[in-house]
């Protein structure tokens, strides 16, 4: 297991059902907790602070993909009015990342700049216009290097490296891995497919820019607001680079303009900040520009994919086997989860008797990438589910009784050792099937129109820390008083997937509140307990857990008290909507807050801790704990498309998504998550394209192609197909009352049924995204004219 | 620097800023009305839309000076005595709303559709806030937000009365909670 830890306490405290026989607030029907405060513009990020006496900061960036720095020259800067503070990389030359194993970051550059706009000095001033006025005076002499702008150069050579000192070259990571014997079982297939895919590279593009805003106390602490959804991970690194205790340090995440993992990288704008605040005494907020916000990145890796995948005559799937180059940018970020996730995550929900996977990630010298929702397995999920609908259609099966017939099943340990609980997946199917009208579509719809689909799988939340520890994963604390009010204390961030509200519900059906009677304070490093923070969607599992946890410790205490109140067993005493009652008398009752009173008299102050920590999970062979989780969600999407044949334009209409998210806590906020995460997966098909020039010779290589929002187009409103969401609810073991994630899995299938939907509509396999209407013209002009493409390929 | 004179949500104004500030950078660091968000400070994402004259405009791309003498309304100011605006208390109830911070735009620019034609159909609402971009929803309950907003309305529903006016009696989760206990 990671570093060798035990896992100690385990807390199953959660159980399938509700606590008082019927649930009362979780699977309803409710506002947000931070609804209202949105939809009023009371809620308040990061760039909505405004201390007294703050400075604004802004960063020096390379105007080249790779080179040395010489020198740099700040005092022309430094002498400039109203300018307060100048740093470069020599402030801060301890390096970091994400992940401990792999730090090669510099909050600025030190000596080497290795992609156009990284960042190589901060300027704090009375303004913005000052500091910018201030970057113009910096001189900074470069030596310029080689750029690496394709990631199969980077595979070949490495003089100059892009990180000087990596023994691998210019190879950030390399996985290999084999389960069974694939090529026996290839060669014994009656059918195999063969083919090349590739994934192009997007970005988060949240609507919220970036923002940090520190201060140093003269108490001798520092506080930082910022925009992340990791407060704890940021914590552990300005400690290490800052060089400061990390008692004496504060993480606060305001409200969160959206992330999906483009703000889960500790970040030079946050280290910046604090340091300029430090060295000036004065408050400083470093806001991004939209530009910025495309350089800083950390969105999904390009990936060129070889996939061999056969099965019997039968149509079952017999191995699959797949060789992966990734272009991770200039930076490890996640990078090293990245490369065994691109194999990791693909082992559900059909059975694989055998697999093998061979994953690089090459360092190249563009913005660095990083997690992006539904991270390292998106990309290789569309290659596989491809494959899939190809062998389908060879044996003659339809595609969705090819997933039925080689579905996995519940309680399964897959091929590369991880376990399976709960699998709705046949459900998912039976539901797409239906909802779509698939049997009156499949293969009979007029030329130009196609239905397709596809499955997939993610983890709730991994089964590991990025930093090997013994302790949760998860903890919170809720706080009862006479007023009648629990209050919960989580390090949860909330980004806008809804985690407060969730822990809120929990909190009200185990105490038998309203939602009016709870309150949330997340994501203080200083008031809530260690909360790893808001990826690989584990919070409503893992943090889901810690809140029965907490709650049940107190309702037993709520229960006692008013059973002796009313001279009835404790176990008789219902909390519910508000309420404490005898089960067999519901004239007997009291309102919750008099219950506390009467808890609050016998126990004295009533708060109880509640913490998660994960089951042993994952395979026995190195890296067989990286793609565990205590639980796996299961999608199936079904895509209806129209392509048109004079413009190789492909128009996505319709969009049907079953999503076995377990207990739907929240059913409002799954269908949120799914619609936002389709919207999200078929906009990666044609409209998003997250690219740099990549010519070395261009004037303007290693310069983002679209680094705007009217450039780099996120779907409107008139763009995104209709969505229809469906809630698939196989109780897990594991999660709150049977819970698992709903945040990332349904972004998966998005792109991979929208492709087998333009087979069904031409009778072409699109196997290299974007699918712009150039390449999709393409593809069907050679199809037509009889080349040989996809199929025959 | 000049001095700029305008209606702000009901009262009158008079703010020094800059020449060249817009009415985004007036409202968020000079009033101190935040509510207002910059998503990209070029017009392309909506998130700073909010009404001068009734109109929905993107305070990103309008200088300040622009207003003198105009009516300028925000996310805030949609908020009445009583409560929230129709428009933002079925966002609320919608459950559209994820990280929020598209929403003040968008909602400025869905409350023009519902002053001016509260019988909308889906495809007029799309297009009425095709302006405004969203990264979380897929937008699917933003329409039926704005559905709603459309139908309250013609029933003549303000809005007004949401959980402030309720405070004295639990709102609406205690009703509801009374009424199942």
């Amino acid at each position: 297991m990671a570093g060798g830890i035990e896992r100690k306490s385990i807390n199953r405290t959660h159980g399938p059902d509700a606590p008082h026989g019927e649930f009362h607030r979780v699977g309803k029907r409710a506002r947000k907790v931070d609804g209202i405060g949105k939809a009023t513009g009371q809620a308040v990020y990061a760039d909505d602070i405004q201390l007294p006496g703050m400075l604004h900061a802004k960063t020096l960036r390379s105007p080249h993909p790779h080179a040395r720095i010489v020198s740099i020259d700040t005092s022309k800067a430094e002498a400039l009015p109203g300018v307060h503070g100048v740093i470069t990389g020599a402030d801060m030359p301890t390096k970091y990342g994400v992940i401990p194993w792999t730090p090669d970051e510099n909050a600025l550059a030190v000596d080497r700049v290795r992609f156009v706009g990284d960042e190589v000095a901060a300027v704090a001033a009375v303004d913005e216009d000052t500091a910018n006025a201030a970057l113009r005076l910096i001189e900074v002499e470069y030596e310029v290097l080689h750029p690496y702008l394709d990631p199969k150069e980077s595979l070949e050579r490495h003089d100059p490296a892009i990180h000087e000192g990596n023994k691998k070259g210019n190879i950030s990571k390399h996985v290999e891995l084999e389960f069974g014997d694939v090529a026996a079982a290839l060669a014994s297939s009656a059918h195999v497919i063969e083919d090349d895919y590739a994934f192009h590279g997007t970005a988060h593009a949240p609507i919220e820019p970036h923002c940090a805003v520190a201060q140093a106390g003269h108490d001798g602490v520092l506080t930082l607001w910022s925009s992340t959804q990791i407060p704890h991970y940021v914590h552990r690194a300005l400690a290490k680079v800052l060089d400061i205790e990390a008692h004496r340090i504060r993480v606060i995440q305001p409200h969160l303009g959206g992330a999906f993992g483009g703000k889960s990288d500790p970040f030079y704008f946050e280290f910046c900040a604090c340091l300029l605040a430090m060295r000036t005494g004065r408050p400083v907020k470093f806001l991004l520009t939209r530009e910025e916000t495309f350089y800083t990145h950390r969105g999904r890796h390009p990936m060129d994919m070889h996939f061999k995948t056969g099965c019997d005559a039968d149509g079952k799937i017999t191995a699959v086997d797949s060789k992966i180059l990734i272009d991770g940018g200039s930076y490890s970020s996640f990078g090293l989860v990245t490369t065994y996730y691109a194999g990791q995550l693909l082992c559900g929900p059909c059975h694989f008797p055998t697999y093998r996977f061979d994953s690089t990630r090459v360092f190249t010298n563009k913005p660095p990438c990083g997690p992006k929702r539904g991270h390292g397995s998106v990309q290789p999920r569309f290659a596989l589910e491809i494959q899939l609908d190809r062998l389908a259609t060879k044996v003659g099966l339809d595609p969705i009784e090819f997933r039925r017939r080689n579905f996995q099943g519940s309680n399964v340990e897959t091929v590369n050792g991880q376990t399976v609980t709960s699998n709705g997946f046949v459900e998912c199917l039976d539901t797409i099937e239906t909802a779509s009208g698939w049997k009156d579509k499949r293969g009979k719809l007029p030329r130009g129109r196609g239905i397709g689909m596809a499955g997939s799988m993610y983890i709730s939340g991994t089964n590991y820390a990025v930093y090997p520890n013994d302790m949760p994963q998860a903890g919170i604390v809720v706080k009862l008083d006479r007023s009648g009010l629990a209050m919960v204390y989580t390090g949860t961030s909330d980004i806008g997937q809804g985690s407060s509200s969730v822990m809120a519900t929990i909190v009200a059906e185990e105490l038998g509140l309203r939602m009016d009677q709870v309150r949330v304070v997340a994501a203080d490093t200083d008031l809530t307990p260690v909360d790893l923070g808001a990826y690989s969607s584990r919070i409503t599992l893992m943090a889901g857990n810690a809140a029965v946890d907490a709650s049940r410790k107190l309702r037993k205490q709520v229960q006692e008290a008013v059973g002796e109140h009313l001279d009835v067993p404790a176990g008789r005493v219902i909390l519910a909507d508000g309420w404490a009652f005898d089960a067999q008398d519901g004239d007997k009752r009291i309102p919750s807050r008099e219950a506390f009173e009467l808890a609050e008299s016998k126990f004295e102050t009533l708060a109880a801790a509640g913490s998660y920590n994960t089951p042993e999970r994952g395979g026995d062979y190195r890296g067989g704990t990286i793609g565990a989780s205590p639980a796996y969600s299961f999608t199936a999407h079904a895509a209806e498309v129209e392509v048109d044949f004079e413009t190789g334009e492909i128009h996505v209409e319709k969009v049907w998504i079953a999503h076995d998210c377990g207990r739907a806590i929240s059913p409002v906020q799954v269908e949120g998550q799914i619609e936002g995460s389709t919207y999200m997966g078929v906009a990666e098909v044609a409209l998003e394209d997250h690219a740099v020039f990549d010519d070395p010779a261009h004037p303007e290589a290693g310069l983002h192609m679209r680094p705007s929002l009217l450039e780099y187009t996120i779907p409107t409103s008139v763009d995104t197909p209709e969505l229809e969401a469906h809630i698939i609810e196989s109780i897990d073991p594991e999660g709150p009352y049977g819970a698992k994630e709903a945040g990332e899995g349904p972004l998966h299938g998005s792109l991979p049924a929208v492709a087998n939907a333009i087979y069904d509509a031409t009778g072409v396999w699109m196997t290299k995204l974007p699918f712009t209407p150039g390449k999709v013209l393409a593809a069907l002009r050679a199809h037509e004219s009889g080349t040989p493409t996809g199929e025959e390929a | 620097m000049r001095t700029l004179r305008f209606r702000l949500n009901g009262d009158d104004a008079e703010i020094a800023a800059p020449d060249h500030w817009t009415l985004l950078e007036v409202l968020r660091y000079r009033a101190g009305l935040t509510g207002s968000k910059q998503g990209c400070d070029k017009g392309d994402c909506g998130a700073c839309t909010l009404h001068v004259d009734g109109k929905s405009v993107l305070s990103c791309i309008t200088l300040a000076a622009d207003v003198d003498d105009r009516e300028v309304t925000t996310i805030e100011g949609l908020v009445g005595p009583g409560g929230p605006d129709v428009v933002q208390d079925c966002f609320d109830e919608s459950g559209c709303l994820q990280c929020g911070f598209c929403q003040p735009g968008m909602i400025m620019a869905a409350r023009q559709l519902v002053t001016e034609d509260p019988n909308a159909d889906r495809d007029t609402i799309k297009a009425a806030l095709a302006s405004n971009l969203c990264r979380c929803t897929g937008y699917t309950k933003i329409y039926e937000a704005v559905e709603n907003a459309c139908k309250r309305t013609l029933a003549g529903d303000t809005g007004r009365g949401g959980r402030l006016a309720d405070l004295g009696g639990g709102g609406d989760e205690a009703r509801a909670g009374r009424e199942s206990a």
